[in-house]
């Protein structure tokens, strides 16, 4: 279904495209020592799908916290819709699922979207979030007694209440099963067809890979890289060769194709590279190399490979 | 249905802060659908009054403008309301340590209308403990001149306005969901040391000094007043002053310092 929006710009009067559904400027944040964000700039255009992808720690939660006004940044400056991120969820511009708590367990469902409706000058109908969510059928069942994939559905359903422009979700198939995650993406991504710009933090590379239309790599506290998932991913992708070899020739293993990294540890070799087959046939049939292994790059290195790039860039 | 139907002018901020009926009456019932709460603040009382205050020797005896059951009555009626209003005061650490207060800035509730809403459904349940031990010390010989009846629920209604701020104070300070069960003793202690269970006279010299000193004394002997016809000490009137400066203060500070972290 696909439609054409106005953006609105909320002080009132239809406004051009153009404002960003975020924008971020020099943004960091410390905690005591601990430096989360060290300065992120990302614009997000309405009717993005954007996944902000990284391991624990990178500082994806503490960014998304800025973005919603949950916590201030050092420096930098966040618009969303051109607001003061304060302003914007007073409006009910921006709504959020958090990746846990935030539900009142003596609450049932229903009584949960009524009391979050009620403090917004504007919302959908309880009925129709909760359809939407696909939670209609526990509407009376206690909070506290719901699955975490029925409570991860209730806080989507919250979120859709002020029918925001913009849906912030902070790893929220976090502790879901597999169903759980699959049924839950189903109902984000039925929503962002419908054009709602939707940002969400995630460690799941392959939940950035389905979902989003463009992924954020995100990394100590950065961005370490921006484009479409296929980008990202082939980034990303990869496997490690490694074997005992004494005395190894880099540059001719620099020079296999597909080659990315090579690095010597006494005397073990480690081949970072896009085709592994090609580099083990080299190594069994050109070198003396022995105790071969492969391990499949993950994102976790990927992230390592990537910030130390940055850092010497 | 999707958000370009909603014009403009609809994107507004809700008016005060967010307060509104339907959370009023939702936080209530959420109040009294809490079993350990309703028996603590509103069943106990009751209890207590029921067995120290009726069918006993002293119970018919003068304390001046009533009799003795009907002081019971009110020292109960005192008890219950500091439960009460303590208990929903707290309720903001339950709802800080299942992280509902962070949902809540998610929205526009605003921090004091928030703070406004626990204050009025502690003074609620408070309201409804006094005005069920009251019910149980009419029906059981409580006796007391109209007026009397009228003018002791008010304070101690009013008075327990004191023990919603220090729930309220100690929601913030402690971030548990326990917080009733690290609370209840020490009203308990506020309780006995104010002299709502034994009269402080047959206590010794040393026992009454630090008696006076803690936040329940004062409160009870100025609920009492218009009961015995004496009026309440200058120390118990202080004593009113300083501890609801103090859990007023309290709460205010850390209202403060947590709303300061958005």
């Amino acid at each position: 279904m696909t439609q054409t929006r106005t953006v609105r710009r909320p002080s009132g009067g239809a406004v051009a495209e153009g404002v960003p559904a975020i924008e971020l400027d020099g943004l960091t944040k410390s905690f005591g020592a601990v430096r989360a964000v060290r300065g992120i700039d990302l614009t997000v255009q309405p009717g993005e799908v954007v996944a902000f992808l990284g391991p624990n720690g990178a500082g994806k939660t503490t960014t998304v916290d800025m973005v919603l006004g949950l916590c201030r940044p050092d420096e930098g400056r966040v618009r969303v819709h051109g607001l003061e991120p304060g302003q914007a969820v007073r409006r009910g511009l921006v709504a959020a699922v958090m990746q846990t708590g935030g539900l009142l367990k003596d609450l049932s469902v229903e009584e949960t979207l009524r009391l979050t409706a009620s403090l917004f000058a504007d919302t959908r109908p309880v009925a129709e979030v909760l359809e939407r969510a696909g939670i209609a059928d526990i509407a009376d069942r206690r909070v506290g007694k719901c699955s975490g994939g029925q409570q991860q559905r209730l806080r989507f359903a919250m979120a859709l209440l002020p029918d925001p422009e913009l849906l912030v979700l902070d790893e929220p198939t976090t502790g879901m099963d597999v169903g759980g995650r699959r049924d839950f993406w189903a109902a984000i991504r039925e929503d962002a067809a419908r054009g709602r710009t939707v940002v969400f933090a995630t460690h799941y590379l392959e939940e950035a890979d389905a979902y989003a239309d463009r992924v954020v790599l995100v990394s100590h506290g950065r961005v370490v890289a921006d484009g479409t998932a296929a980008q990202v991913k082939s980034l990303v992708s990869g496997r490690t060769v490694r074997a005992t070899l004494p005395g190894a020739d880099v540059p001719a293993l620099q020079a296999i194709p597909g080659v990315e990294d090579v690095e010597v540890r006494g005397d073990s070799v480690l081949v970072s590279s896009r085709d592994s087959d090609v580099v083990l046939r080299h190594l069994l049939n050109h070198t003396a190399a022995r105790d071969l292994e492969v391990t499949a790059r993950g994102l976790e290195d990927a992230f390592i490979s990537l910030t130390s790039e940055g850092a010497q860039s | 249905m999707t958000t370009a139907d909603l014009t403009a002018t609809e994107r507004s901020v809700p008016p005060l802060g967010g307060f509104n009926a339907t959370l009023l009456r939702l936080e209530l019932r959420r109040m009294l659908r809490n079993r350990r709460t309703v028996v603590f603040s509103v069943v106990m009382p009751v209890v207590f009054f029921l067995l120290f205050g009726t069918g006993r020797s002293y119970s018919d005896e003068s304390a001046g403008h009533g009799n003795v059951a009907a002081f019971i009555m009110v020292s109960m009626a005192l008890y219950g309301a500091m439960l009460s209003t303590t208990g929903g005061g707290a309720m903001v650490a339950v709802e800080r340590s299942q992280g509902w207060s962070r949902q809540l800035r998610l929205t526009p509730l605003t921090s004091t209308a928030y703070i406004a809403v626990k204050v009025l459904v502690a003074m609620l349940l408070g309201g409804l403990s006094v005005a069920v031990t009251y019910t149980a010390g009419a029906l059981t010989g409580a006796q007391m001149d109209s007026s009397v009846w009228v003018v002791t629920a008010l304070a101690v209604w009013v008075g327990s306005l004191v023990f919603a701020a220090f729930g309220v104070f100690m929601g913030y300070l402690l971030p548990s969901e326990n917080v009733m069960q690290i609370l209840g003793p020490g009203l308990a202690l506020f309780a006995f040391l104010g002299g709502l269970f034994v009269p402080l006279e047959q206590m010794s010299a040393t026992f009454r000094t630090i008696a006076h000193l803690t936040p329940m004394y004062g409160l009870n002997e100025v609920v009492h007043a218009p009961l015995t016809g004496d009026a309440p000490g200058w120390t118990a009137v202080v004593n009113v002053a300083f501890w609801l400066a103090v859990f007023v203060g309290g709460a205010v500070w850390r209202f403060g310092r947590d709303t300061a972290r958005v």
